[in-house]
């Protein structure tokens, strides 16, 4: 008998992330073709491989920034991309999509932060209008947060004052501030000044190191990947060549094609 | 004919307090009603469904396409006979300015909107916010921000081509200077002073408009 992740819910469910035979196509151009692969609660993930080999694709497709061509991707037990009606799967409409993406936070290579606003208001806004925290409440958790990433003192200023690396603090105290259970890393020190990349990298080791979150990080910083990731996913093509733990795939990788990356990058 | 300053002085009250009020009345009320309507018609050309990005685009197009005068003419003769609507003439004329205008200030939201960066959009969905709540908070006041000059360059238009309502009765700055100089055929010192009111008002206006401009822009 299959077991119901409904039937019990203490039950955690085997997996955080799954994919199943997800395919998404720009056009002519297949960017993942029937990929299977799922994520544990908890676990840190890294996506590594050449550019448009999709891992970024499939962090857009879980933040629901875009729509599998095919397969079904599920969150925590739930369809993302599709929800049930009757025997027959539909694609999931605005409601069904707030539900599930409730469970997901993502902070980006370009920070995206608003610039209307001060940093104060960008960390208070979603949870003010979205989890229907009091104002008070959102803004002593935002100090918090503030403080956990080192800018307590920048509250009221405006991110286009903010260096790249504070901004993009202020971006993950954003994310966190919306207590999501998967986060997700876009490249988010790629637009970094090479003198602030290391600032970011020691504070989401910290914060993936507290271990209550489920990570799926894209980046081409080898040693990050290595410091925060439980697995490494060696992506090509829109499909997984190897996966395996940092020590193994940095060290001892078995295709050629994660060789001749590995090399290509490390070189630079 | 020679300047005459006795007369000049003896019509500035009158020009500029009956003809101001209806010129300030005629600006205002077809601004408030562009800028609002204006958004209006920008959202509605980005609406999911083509029944009603359709219908509006070929509106904005007919009303940009046609002179103002026509469109005025047409509201204050044609319509009351035709549906039976009748307005006053300054409401007709507000209403008429500010539909016109409403076209234009709706290309200019338009250019602002697309122009906010789509990390705005993706940001605001990580984010969760309801989608109201991301126009309101996230990119209208970056769109507006960004368009601000545009739409004082569409108040001055406004304000320029407001004297177009005498043509359907309404009495304004130009209106009144006319109707004074005919009263002795000496138009000289009216037109002169309405045409000077036009300036001491536009120039200052333009100055500002670009000033913010260059504020914005640093």
């Amino acid at each position: 008998m299959k077991a119901d992740p409904k039937a019990d819910p203490t039950a955690e469910p085997q997996y955080m992330i799954r994919f199943d035979k997800v395919g998404k196509r720009y056009g002519d151009h297949q960017v993942l073709r029937d990929l299977d692969f799922t994520v544990r609660p908890r676990e840190r993930c890294t996506l590594i491989g050449p550019s448009g080999s999709g891992k970024t694709t499939i962090l857009r497709l879980l933040m629901t920034l875009e729509r599998v061509t095919s397969g079904t991707i599920e969150v925590d037990g739930e369809l993302l991309s599709h929800m049930r009606r009757g025997d027959r799967l539909v694609p999931a409409d605005e409601k069904h999509l707030r539900r599930v993406r409730r469970k997901v936070g993502m902070v980006f290579q370009q920070f995206n932060l608003f610039p209307n606003m001060n940093v104060l208001r960008n960390i208070t806004e979603a949870p003010v209008r979205v989890l229907g925290r009091s104002r008070e409440e959102a803004e002593q958790r935002a100090m918090e947060l503030l403080e956990m990433v080192g800018l307590s003192g920048k509250a009221d200023a405006h991110p286009g004052r903010l260096s790249g690396g504070q901004q993009q603090r202020v971006a993950i105290a954003r994310a966190l501030a919306m207590e999501p259970e998967i986060l997700l890393l876009d490249e988010v020190t790629s637009a970094l000044d090479p003198e602030l990349v290391a600032g970011v990298q020691s504070l989401l080791r910290d914060i993936a190191s507290e271990g209550n979150l489920t990570i799926l990080c894209v980046t081409h910083e080898m040693n990050f990947a290595r410091d925060i990731s439980d697995r490494v996913l060696m992506f090509d093509h829109g499909q997984i060549v190897e996966e395996g733990p940092p020590e193994k795939i940095f060290s001892d990788p078995v295709e050629q094609r994660t060789r001749d990356f590995l090399q290509a990058v490390l070189q630079t | 004919m020679t300047w005459d300053w006795g007369r000049a002085g003896e019509i500035a009250p009158e020009l500029f307090t009956t003809g101001l009020k209806v010129t300030a009345q005629a600006t205002l009320g077809a601004a408030v009603l562009a800028f609002l309507l204006g958004l209006v018609l920008a959202l509605a050309l980005r609406a999911p469904t083509r029944w009603v990005r359709l219908p509006v685009r070929v509106l904005i197009e007919l009303i940009r396409s046609t002179p103002l005068l026509a469109q005025l003419f047409i509201l204050y003769y044609v319509l009351p006979s035709a549906l039976g609507i009748t307005m006053g003439a300054l409401t007709t004329g507000i209403v008429g300015l500010g539909v016109h205008y409403a076209c234009y200030t709706a290309e200019v939201y338009r250019a602002g909107i697309d122009n906010v960066p789509k990390g705005q959009w993706e940001a605001a969905v990580a984010l969760n916010l309801p989608r109201l709540r991301v126009w309101t908070s996230v990119i209208l006041p970056q769109a507006v921000r960004k368009v601000l000059p545009a739409l004082g360059n569409n108040l001055i238009g406004i304000f320029k081509e407001s004297p177009q309502l005498a043509l359907i009765t309404v009495v304004d700055v130009l209106g009144l200077a006319r109707q004074l100089g005919s009263e002795d055929f000496r138009y000289l010192e009216p037109l002169t002073l309405a045409g000077l009111f036009f300036l001491v008002v536009a120039i200052p206006s333009s100055i500002l408009v670009r000033r913010l401009e260059r504020r914005l822009e640093s």
